[in-house]
């Protein structure tokens, strides 16, 4: 079969819905754009962690100290398990006429994003139990910065899609509300992407040296 | 469903799958690379840093559908923020790490 050009990143609607394919294009480029930008935030926080965690670390804890390994792979699994649930979510906007298998999916990515910022809170309750404050040393502010930044933009992401819950409720599925779930997928597939980066740069670097 | 949409479903659901599982190998090598201390220091940092870049372009071509067959310069404005992003990382971890030593 001859393959469909892609008009934009993210899976394309494509001939299921030939109107909603149409007007994407620009919709989705604009936001693609706003995404590379967030990546140049996410950038300086890392060169920021990277120099502070080694040169920063002004006699307090060592990351090593303070990092739970096994807690970061569970929360990594998480993670990459809600970026598969999130596929399955636009794999059922794009082909099942009903909403039942769409819903299920987004509700499923919703938990399992839940449980990571639980995690996550969780981490960093014991390390402030543990005295590693952020105002304990330059590495512990730019590790909690940098890492909370992401906590934040996981955390806008479920909010936004208990919103498009509500909105599938309300306004069915519409061409606007379709393009609302594809944009939040490539929030939430690049949210696991700068994921990536803190598991290896922070959490792995941290305990390896 | 049509004809048609069977097979291009098929297509799509196969990229997540791969893209998922792919993601889970590079994953779990990474964290059993640390975990188990195989390889020297150093050679394991650069391992990871490999995995790490691996499994983004992994995330980038089977989760957000970045190809070369991209309509628009998708693929063109990763890789433009990709450099920028290594001229400014790159560029402060180099000068920071110089003024520290220096410091000395």
């Amino acid at each position: 079969m001859k393959r469909q050009p892609l008009l934009h990143p993210g899976l394309n609607l494509g001939s299921t819905d030939e109107y909603s394919h149409d007007v994407s294009e620009p919709i989705i480029f604009g936001f693609w754009v706003f995404l590379m930008a967030d990546l140049v935030l996410f950038a300086i926080l890392f060169a920021t962690y990277a120099s502070m965690s080694v040169q920063g670390q002004a006699g307090g804890p060592t990351p090593i100290d303070v990092f739970d390994l096994p807690s970061a792979f569970i929360e990594t699994m998480l993670l990459l398990t809600s970026s598969i649930t999130f596929g399955m979510a636009s794999l059922a906007l794009k082909y099942k006429a009903d909403s039942l298998h769409l819903v299920f999916w987004l509700v499923l990515t919703f938990c399992l994003g839940a449980g990571f910022i639980g995690m996550e809170l969780r981490d960093f309750w014991v390390m402030i139990q543990q005295g590693a404050v952020p105002q304990r040393s330059g590495f512990l502010s730019s590790f909690f910065l940098l890492v909370a930044t992401h906590g934040i933009h996981v955390t806008a992401g479920l909010f936004w899609m208990l919103v498009l819950l509500l909105q599938l409720r309300v306004f069915g599925r519409t061409t606007e509300v379709k393009l609302r779930l594809m944009r939040l997928a490539l929030f939430w597939h690049m949210l696991d992407i700068v994921w990536v980066c803190i598991f290896t740069f922070v959490y792995l670097f941290g305990v390896a040296q | 469903m049509t004809d048609k949409h069977v097979e291009t479903y098929t297509q799509d659901f196969r990229s997540y799958c791969i893209g998922g599982l792919l993601a889970l190998i590079l994953t779990s090598l990474a964290f059993g690379l640390v975990v188990f201390e195989v390889l020297p220091n150093f050679e394991r940092l650069i391992a990871i840093s490999v995995l790490a870049v691996a499994q983004i372009i992994v995330h980038f071509r089977y989760f957000l559908h970045i190809s070369w067959h991209s309509h628009r310069d998708d693929l063109q404005l990763v890789l433009f923020t990709s450099l920028i992003l290594f001229l400014m990382v790159g560029g402060t971890i180099w000068i920071l790490f110089n003024l520290h030593e220096q410091m000395m």
